[in-house]
């Protein structure tokens, strides 16, 4: 067992778009990892010659953002002097003295316009080569977002795999009876609060693009289903039918919302256009229909339905018709969501009490329960399928968690805020 | 913040196990073990709806009649409506009956274990129980409205029985009220 924790404490100013005044709070989050067994890749992430006095250290963020995978082990600089900044600097048996595998250096330069020039290098310690080698001009305050790119590169050099550095995540905060649905980065930090509401929302969720959010609102006193720009921050309520409007999802094109709405009796899945209009009814059961989620390939809807009695996971295809059932374990399997390979779900699964959070692995059926919470909930997938994030309760609060698919690494993301809730993790950047 | 602090430890879990009715397979079980609110009068079928022309003001807020009464309490994982509950949701119908302009809205409510949306949806279920009686009675089916808040808004804050037995519960509100 090598157990180890990173905490980074993430200020978050609440940029209140409508509410600025209702807003002047800040929220800390707070990010713990464990991972068990399974190689980590050392690496020394050199301080970059001219961040000292910059308003961000990029090589911090660069080293905080690849230990949080759980992938990577920072190896300690401390002691190599100089600190190699250029390549003609770099003396490799230094680091391979430190069993360092991978070697990160670089610098900060003015770049003119008050803007500065951020070049890094990533070097293979073994082979004495170099991997990779980019250079940005970007003004002062992007130094953080430039720090995330740059873990991006090195992530996917030394794992195969596209990192999600750059990527955003939302959540609600409740603190009392104050409701607000944040976007924040990965990593927790530029928490911005884009709604605030004295009634409940539920259920963020990312249309394709990033570009907008559809969620749940009880502003008029029942759940309707609203999409919001984050650019404009303008909102278009898309389902307040009679009843329920609840559980949205977005197709793979952004042009439709799968949605759970009891406009005819109990909650069935119907289809409407993203910018609201008619409802296409696509599940016909006497039971409850709910939680649909569309596979990356556009073909399928996963579901939550009790119509065998006790609520599982079930697909039908996307424009409605014969229901297949996928779950089997267990008297409660609910709230599927598809890795973004379309290979897995992640949902809840209740055992004895316990709900955890659960993958099935679709072509082989094959079930692996990922998290040992009490009442874990709302599974979200990294789009590099990577992590799962999760809310989890923690000393009777809602508190967000990740886990990977494999079980192995785990983080927890704690916030002072109140309770955080309803994860939903946005898609790559589109830039 | 630009501090990263490294440290050894791990992450436990708060245990904060609870216990939990058996679970049977089937979705509309009336356990029969839980604690239930008292609806604190609304066991009894004697009330009529002549009784309400007596009272001075409106018998939906006078606490001596039946319908100030408005909760309707579930066991876990059930939608059924126990009979303590039902003459009270028989006497809203009837107030419904004879006032044609009354319209409701029934919200139903989880506590708070299990997946939020499907909470959502067994709440709902839990109005639509409810609102069933009422039809059935000859409540038009349009002036019932069935929404639910799953698990969003309990009136109970704890983690444990009591206070869930107070969340299972579906709630009768008239328009204009």
């Amino acid at each position: 067992m090598n157990a180890r924790s990173i905490t980074a404490i993430a200020r978050s100013l609440l940029l209140g778009l409508a509410l600025a005044a209702a807003m002047a709070a800040r929220a800390q989050l707070t990010i713990d990892i464990t991972t068990s067994g399974g190689r980590q890749i050392p690496i020394a992430i050199v301080p970059m010659a001219g961040e000292a006095s910059q308003p961000q250290s990029v090589s911090e963020v660069v080293g905080a953002d690849l230990s949080r995978t759980g992938l990577f082990r920072l190896v300690n600089a401390a002691g190599v002097s100089p600190l190699p900044t250029e390549p003609s600097q770099v003396n490799f048996p230094d680091w391979s003295a430190r069993n360092a595998e991978a070697l990160v250096i670089g610098k900060i330069d003015p770049a003119g316009d008050g803007r500065v020039e951020v070049r890094f290098r990533l070097f293979d310690v073994q082979k004495q080569g170099q991997l990779a080698s980019y250079s940005y001009v970007v003004a002062p305050a992007q130094l953080r977002a430039t720090a995330h790119r740059i873990a991006d590169v090195i992530y996917e050099k030394l794992t195969g795999d596209k990192g999600v550095f750059s990527t955003k995540i939302s959540y609600v905060v409740k603190r009392g009876t104050r409701y607000e649905l944040q976007v924040a980065d990965a990593d927790g930090f530029n928490a911005q609060s884009i709604l605030a509401s004295n009634e409940p929302i539920m259920s963020p969720s990312w249309s394709p693009d990033g570009s907008r959010i559809a969620y749940v609102s009880f502003d008029q006193k029942k759940p309707m289903v609203v999409v919001q720009s984050l650019a404009q921050g303008t909102t278009k309520v898309v389902a307040n039918f009679r009843g329920n409007n609840s559980a949205p999802a977005w197709s793979p094109d952004g042009r439709f919302l799968a949605v759970a709405l009891s406009k005819d009796g109990l909650t069935q899945i119907y289809r409407i256009p993203a910018t609201g209009g008619p409802a296409q009814r696509l599940t016909d059961s006497t039971d409850i229909d709910t939680q649909p989620a569309f596979s990356p390939d556009g073909q399928w809807i996963a579901f939550t339905s009790d119509r065998g009695g006790s609520p599982q996971v079930y697909r039908m295809p996307a424009s409605g018709g014969p229901a297949q059932r996928l779950t089997f374990e267990g008297s409660y399997n609910v709230g599927p969501r598809y890795s973004p390979d379309g290979r897995f779900l992640a949902f809840v699964q209740r055992d004895g009490g316990r709900y955890r959070i659960a993958t099935l692995e679709l072509s082989t059926g094959q079930v692996q329960v990922l998290t040992d919470g009490t009442l874990d909930d709302s599974p979200s997938f990294a789009p590099n399928g990577k992590m799962i994030l999760y809310e989890a309760q923690v000393g009777g609060h809602g508190q967000l968690a990740a886990v990977s698919g494999d079980g192995r690494v785990r983080q927890r993301l704690t916030s002072s805020a109140g309770d955080v809730q309803d994860p939903a993790w946005g898609p790559m950047p589109t830039n | 913040m630009k501090n990263i602090a490294l440290y050894l430890g791990l992450a436990v879990l708060a245990a904060a196990c609870s216990s939990e009715p058996a679970k049977n397979e089937a979705q509309v079980t009336d356990h029969g073990t839980t604690s239930t609110p008292s609806t604190g009068g609304g066991t009894g079928s004697t009330t009529r709806p002549a009784e309400n022309a007596n009272v001075q003001g409106n018998p939906l807020r006078d606490p001596n009649s039946i319908l100030s009464k408005r909760s309707v309490y579930f066991d876990f994982d059930s939608n059924v409506v126990k009979d303590e509950f039902r003459g009270m949701v028989q006497a809203h119908a009837r107030y419904m009956v004879d006032h044609r302009d009354a319209r409701a809205r029934i919200e139903g409510n989880c506590d708070e274990r299990g997946s939020r949306e499907y909470n959502l949806a067994l709440g709902q279920r839990r109005a639509e129980a409810v609102k069933k009686i009422m039809t059935v009675l000859g409540v038009q089916d349009g002036r019932i409205e069935t929404t639910s808040y799953g698990e969003e808004k309990p009136v109970a804050m704890g983690h444990d029985e009591a206070a869930w037995a107070k969340n299972r519960r579906a709630d009768i509100k008239y328009a204009g009220e």
